[in-house]
């Protein structure tokens, strides 16, 4: 038996060669996991990649690139940021609020139940659908805009904002904070309120308890939520495109324009090397996390 | 024993479907006038593939055609698409409704030569004349009828249908509109749309350049068009979302800068919609057929095009509110639906075209200007 790259070759020279350990099979079982990972993420953005440094010759180019600096990109690049950051954190921020009431109720109740099975759907609630429903009711045309409207109070008097930056805020929202509700949960059953009454009797405060017990429990899986949460509204395009259409505020619809404009404004490297710049944006956002989860988690 | 008549019945059946099936192929091809196949892929018009007879006979035997972005409720292609299927016997495959033109000439690129690419093309002048490469030449019957300028000399493409960019409204939600610069009143607020984003779609840059030519703009430079805009979101007038049937049908968009044949159907969910063409500002605009040079039913492609330029197939889009490209022959010739004519919008005054250049410069300054113009 050979052991042509084992690991324990490369990583641990003093041992000797054929040592006591046998080689292992157990990696097997993570081949189709590699494979669909390969397939339906690496390689894709692989094609992006390469693809950005072609033009429309197919001749080799850092053009794309250099027009990711066009007014118009910067701003989407800016809205898209500031849209996925503002309702990542203020969606884990009322997720986990939620989340916390439903932890501490009874565990078997109906609210619970509810509540669970209903985030698990809202969760999942985007597109053209969502977004319709937003402009069915509280759209300028909307019976809840005008039943208020009717009683005096025109929420629309100072600019349409729904088809907005702030309407991506509010209708985000309803799919961010139950996705917060479903991934903050688990994390919420696991303290044990044996901990709260030891702190307690050790002279403890509330401040304390979630100060140095609770809080730094639950810190690394509220950065992971939101995370999560950014990833989803960055990526989001669909909601977008059928809410604001005009302008192409999202990096997403900028992608759309450079493949199917039918004016003529098709760049695909383009499109491409903007797909690059979410790739990399997405990418410094998860180092960001994973360092400071290092860092949160060091006590543990 | 039973096993083997089983099998020499099961033998004389595939003899049968081989006799039946050679004898369908031999009676399709008409004796002389026949149109095979690697004929048909490269003909340029019906008579040089046997005639018509011929044609029909082949594209009954490829027995299908694949189409893509061609909405039913566009243009009356819904009653286009199931009367050539029920005219021919042949079954209709219909992509991605919704798609752009560009998709279109993206299918094509991507699907090749399998048998799922799209045989015909409904497209935009834009994309059409960026990519004549992908298009096989030819001449329907009524080829003499289509204009000179409505068409590539040797058939690679030929316009098919259009209409003139107008605003719809809704009429009992909003004043009446007598002229553009009424839509700055406090009454619209909130309520102007276009039909897309005009960097990405055609009817919206249109929209925009008839806004541009109602301000005194030309057709050279579309800046006046984007100012009117601009102008329009700084009252509060702007509405940012794509108007689409449901937001007009629920009053989101109540006026909408579209064609009028597509903004005149909006009449079927809003009784009191009208339709209204500036006279200082009567753009028009024409789609264009193409098809495509690796057609997986080539006969049926053609015979397709043959059925959009009969009296029949421009009659259809003319019902759908559409102007068919042989319009005036048919006025002429009387072969045209008298009422549905008269049923057009009415527009005055004279209309102007866009040309290739005209558009690329609109579209260019589009792309630089718009999303600051309207944020």
């Amino acid at each position: 038996m050979t052991t042509a790259g084992s690991p324990a070759v490369t990583t641990n020279v003093g041992r000797p060669l054929l040592g006591g350990r046998r080689f292992s099979l157990d990696w097997v079982g993570a081949l189709p996991f590699f494979a669909y990972v390969g397939l339906f993420l690496a390689l894709p953005t692989a094609i992006i990649a390469i693809g950005a440094f072609f033009d429309a010759n197919n001749s080799l180019t850092l053009d794309n690139f250099v027009h990711l600096g066009r007014n118009y990109v910067v701003q989407a690049t800016i809205t898209t940021t500031v849209v996925s950051a503002v309702t990542a954190l203020l969606g884990a921020f009322l997720g986990a609020l939620l989340a916390y009431a439903i932890a501490t109720g009874n565990p078997n109740g109906v609210l619970r139940r509810t509540l669970v099975s209903a985030s698990g759907v809202l969760a999942q609630f985007g597109g053209v659908t969502l977004a319709f429903a937003f402009i069915a009711s509280i759209g300028p045309a909307g019976f809840v805009y005008l039943f208020f409207q009717s009683h005096g109070f025109d929420y629309y008097s100072k600019s349409l904002w729904l088809f907005d930056t702030p309407g991506l805020i509010v209708v985000y929202l309803y799919f961010q904070i139950p996705l917060m509700v479903l991934v903050f949960l688990p994390a919420l059953d696991g303290i044990k309120p044996q901990w709260r009454e030891a702190t307690e009797s050790l002279g403890g405060s509330t401040w304390h308890y979630w100060r140095h017990v609770a809080g730094p429990l639950l810190f690394p899986a509220f950065l992971g939520g939101v995370l999560l949460l950014f990833a989803n509204a960055f990526s989001a395009y669909a909601t977008a495109n059928a809410l604001i259409n005009q302008g192409a505020p999202v990096l997403a619809q900028q992608i759309s324009n450079g493949l199917s404009s039918e004016v003529g404004a098709v760049e695909p490297g383009f499109a491409k090397a903007i797909a690059v710049e979410m790739v990399v944006i997405v990418t410094v956002i998860t180092i960001l996390y994973s360092l400071l989860q290092r860092r949160t988690a060091r006590w543990l | 024993m039973r096993l083997g008549s089983l099998t020499r019945r099961l033998g004389l059946a595939v003899v049968a479907i081989f006799v039946v099936a050679a004898c369908g192929s031999s009676g399709g091809g008409g004796g002389t006038a026949s149109c095979s196949e690697s004929k048909a892929k490269t003909t340029t018009s019906a008579a040089a593939c046997g005639g018509m007879d011929a044609l029909v006979a082949a594209a009954k035997a490829e027995g299908k055609l694949n189409v893509i972005a061609l909405p039913r409720d566009w243009a009356n292609y819904g009653k286009e698409l199931d009367t050539f299927a029920a005219k021919y016997g042949i079954a209709i495959t219909s992509d991605n409704p919704d798609g752009s033109s560009q998709d279109e000439v993206n299918a094509v690129n991507q699907l090749g030569t399998t048998s799922r690419a799209p045989d015909v093309l409904d497209i935009g002048m834009a994309v059409a004349l960026a990519n004549t490469t992908l298009f096989a030449p030819y001449k329907v019957t009524t080829w003499a009828d289509i204009l000179d300028t409505q068409k590539e000399s040797t058939g690679v493409w030929f316009q098919d249908y259009g209409g003139f960019m107008s605003i719809g409204y809704d009429s009992s939600k909003v004043p009446t509109i007598t002229s553009i610069d009424d839509l700055f009143k406090p009454e619209f607020k909130g309520k102007v749309a276009l039909n897309g984003d005009p960097t990405k779609a055609n009817a919206a840059l249109n929209g925009v350049m008839m806004a541009n030519l109602a301000e005194g703009g030309s057709l050279d430079d579309v800046s006046k068009g984007v100012d009117f805009f601009h102008r329009l979101k700084v009252a509060g007038n702007f509405s940012k979302t794509q108007a689409t049937t449901a937001t007009v049908k629920n009053g989101t968009t109540p006026v909408v800068f579209d064609w009028d044949y597509l903004s005149a159907a909006h009449g079927k969910d809003v009784p009191a919609w009208k339709v209204f063409v500036p006279n200082n500002a009567v753009l028009g605009g024409y789609y264009a057929q193409a098809v495509n040079k690796n057609a997986p039913h080539p006969a049926a492609a053609r015979l397709w095009e043959e059925f959009l330029y009969s009296d029949e197939g421009q009659n259809i889009w003319l019902q759908g509110l559409a102007r068919p490209v042989r319009q005036a022959a048919m006025t002429k010739s009387g072969t045209v639906d008298a009422s549905a004519a008269a049923a057009l919008p009415p527009v005055n005054g004279t209309p102007q075209f866009m040309s290739d250049s005209q558009a690329t410069a609109a579209k260019n300054y589009l792309v630089a200007n718009w999303l600051k113009a309207i944020s």
